[in-house]
């Protein structure tokens, strides 16, 4: 089994976006208005990576995908419910703090530290996936230092297209500016891929999976560690709405002639 | 007392700094200036010497790392790059432009000199301190951070400074060596997406967003998806717009559903798509929900044409609303751009 992959999906959970968000001020600094209580779900950009590494383990027999998620337990395994059933995975929990405010640093030394003591990870093996950016901070800078600190020496970020080959290599397609993608050609594992939306359509529930996966899941949750993270040096001096109320006006009783003239006017103006 | 180093990178070309670094350069100067610090310049390119002559002449110290491996972008030699640039300088702060090569490693090279990173910096402020404006959540909530760690390394989002545009001249520039690890990793080239030639274009002056009315059953009870087609390319050919669409109508080709065949989730804007930044925006057929108005947070002047007077557009979000058919309303427009480029 030339390929089989041990994949490690980084993934945090985001409110759900159809939530309205407020920021407020906590004890531990900023965070959102309900946040414990907004429905959840998991990261979109790190959801394409988790659904394209079970598409390479149904390719590569002998892969395993471990799913690393980082936030509140009682969070997690409300999200897990849904997930579970998608495709198959190892859950491997950590309970810590909710949201974008935390520091990525501190984010990144703590999954970084888990990966590296998975049982039976083979990190000659390991290709680590994530989203390319989460929905929450949004930095897109938590993937690539866990990458750095586990001394993975090859990265790609924006990822839509991963093709292996057969003598272990694989082809890259990474977004780049100008809507193109940029073609590269890696020797092999170990390499970090961030995931953008990737080609692959969100699987359908799969009770079965789902089961498989619940069995796991329950006795990883209970036994999830504890994180703290460092703020390095890190303060917020404001976080707001952003100020996005327009008046607008409401156009009922044009005709399309004359709207169609109205916008080709706006369109030539400068 | 600050150390500054802007890290600029060379365009496609490899004949001319992008204009991201250029814009870096602006903000690295503006800082400089404020702060009364020592400015720094680093280019990464094949051949610096060219692109050096882009950049002030006088007021920063100009280095650069450059060689045939610097030519495309790729993580392990772009990081050993600016890894290298960074020692040379021992800055205090660095600016980047969040180009897609170099928030490929900057994250990686700020902890390799025991640094921190932010990313997507609006802008650069304060007083007493340095204070970086950057979006969370998506662009839903927008904070103002300041650190206390050095170094600290900034990554400027695209369009929130002028590109630099002062007096340049021929000052020298040190070349830095760097001594690069095994590489495993080889560009090939670049490739637009197959099923067509509009995406997401920085440049233009205009965004289209196609959304997922233009696929749905029309009041003839059919669904006219050529048509649609044939009118958004239509209007993009006559307007040089850039072509957005909403995450809906691009994931109803995965459920094969009728599509439009030019749509890839390159053309995605909001909650899982791009946030770009145009002077104006048109959006046609969408519904405005929030994970939407999320990709159009840095659109200027947003126009919209919707069957729907209740939709989100018309609560505050968008300057006009024309309520109407968009198939009728694009039609009238091509032909109206039409006659005048004729």
């Amino acid at each position: 089994m030339p390929n089989a992959l041990h994949i490690v999906v980084c993934a945090g959970i985001v409110p759900d976006p159809l939530q309205t968000l407020e920021p407020v001020t906590t004890a531990a600094g900023p965070g959102l208005k309900n946040e414990m209580v907004l429905p959840a779900v998991l990261d979109p950009w790190a959801s394409s990576a988790l659904y394209e590494a079970a598409s390479l383990t149904t390719k590569n027999p002998g892969s395993r995908v471990w799913l690393v998620s980082l936030g509140p337990k009682a969070k997690l395994q409300a999200v897990m419910m849904t997930i579970a059933q998608k495709v198959a995975f190892e859950l491997v929990p950590i309970d810590g703090p909710i949201g974008g405010f935390p520091e990525a640093h501190s984010t990144a030394a703590v999954l970084a530290e888990t990966i590296a003591a998975l049982p039976g990870l083979d990190r000659s093996h390991l290709l680590l996936f994530g989203g390319w950016e989460s929905a929450t901070r949004g930095a897109g800078v938590t993937l690539q230092l866990v990458g750095e600190i586990l001394g993975i020496a090859d990265q790609f970020q924006g990822v839509d297209q991963i093709d292996l080959r057969e003598d272990g290599s694989f082809e890259v397609l990474e977004r780049v500016e100008g809507g193109k993608h940029q073609v590269s050609v890696c020797a092999g594992t170990p390499a970090v891929l961030g995931w953008a939306t990737g080609g692959l359509a969100e699987p359908r529930n799969n009770p079965q999976i789902g089961m498989a996966n619940m069995r796991t899941i329950m006795p990883a949750l209970q036994k999830a560690k504890v994180a703290k993270l460092e703020a390095n040096g890190l303060s917020y001096v404001s976080v707001s709405l952003p100020k996005q109320q327009r008046t607008t006006r409401v156009v009922k009783d044009l005709s399309p002639d004359e709207i169609a003239r109205e916008l080709v006017e706006w369109i030539g103006a400068e | 007392m600050e150390s500054i180093l802007v890290l600029t990178h060379a365009d496609e070309t490899g004949s001319a700094l992008n204009n991201a670094s250029l814009e870096a350069v602006t903000a690295g100067l503006e800082l400089a200036s404020r702060l009364n610090a020592q400015l720094a310049i680093g280019i990464v390119a094949a051949d610096a010497t060219a692109l050096s002559k882009c950049l002030p002449s006088e007021g920063a110290r100009l280095l650069a790392v450059s060689g045939e491996a610097f030519a495309q972008a790729r993580y392990a030699t772009d990081a050993a790059a600016c890894e290298a640039l960074c020692r040379a300088v021992q800055p205090t702060i660095v600016l980047a432009p969040a180009s897609s090569r170099f928030t490929r490693v900057a994250a990686s090279v700020a902890h390799r000199l025991g640094g921190f990173i932010d990313t997507h910096i609006s802008s650069i402020g304060g007083t007493d301190r340095v204070e970086a404006t950057r979006w969370f959540y998506r662009q839903r909530v927008e904070a103002a951070i300041s650190r206390d760690a050095r170094p600290w390394f900034l990554l400027l989002d695209a369009g929130t400074y002028a590109a630099f545009a002062g007096a340049t001249g021929t000052a020298q520039v040190e070349q830095v060596p760097v001594e690069l690890p095994a590489l495993r990793t080889m560009v090939s080239g670049f490739r637009a997406p197959t099923q067509g030639a509009q995406t997401i274009r920085p440049d233009a002056k205009m965004l289209f967003v196609a959304g997922a009315g233009w696929t749905k059953k029309q009041p003839d009870g059919q669904v006219h998806a050529t048509e649609a087609g044939e009118l958004i390319v239509g209007f993009l050919a006559a307007t040089g717009a850039s072509l957005g669409s909403s995450k809906s109508l691009v994931d109803q080709g995965g459920e094969g559903n009728s599509v439009l065949p030019f749509l890839t989730h390159l053309n995605q804007i909001g909650q899982t798509g791009s946030t770009p930044r145009h002077a104006k925006g048109l959006s046609t057929c969408c519904h405005g929900e929030e994970p939407h108005v999320v990709g159009w947070r840095f659109i200027g002047d947003r126009r919209a044409i919707s069957l729907d007077p209740n939709c989100g557009w018309t609560r505050g979000k968008a300057d006009v609303v024309y309520v109407a058919d968009a198939f009728e309303v694009i039609a009238k427009v091509n032909a109206l751009l039409g006659a005048a480029k004729a």
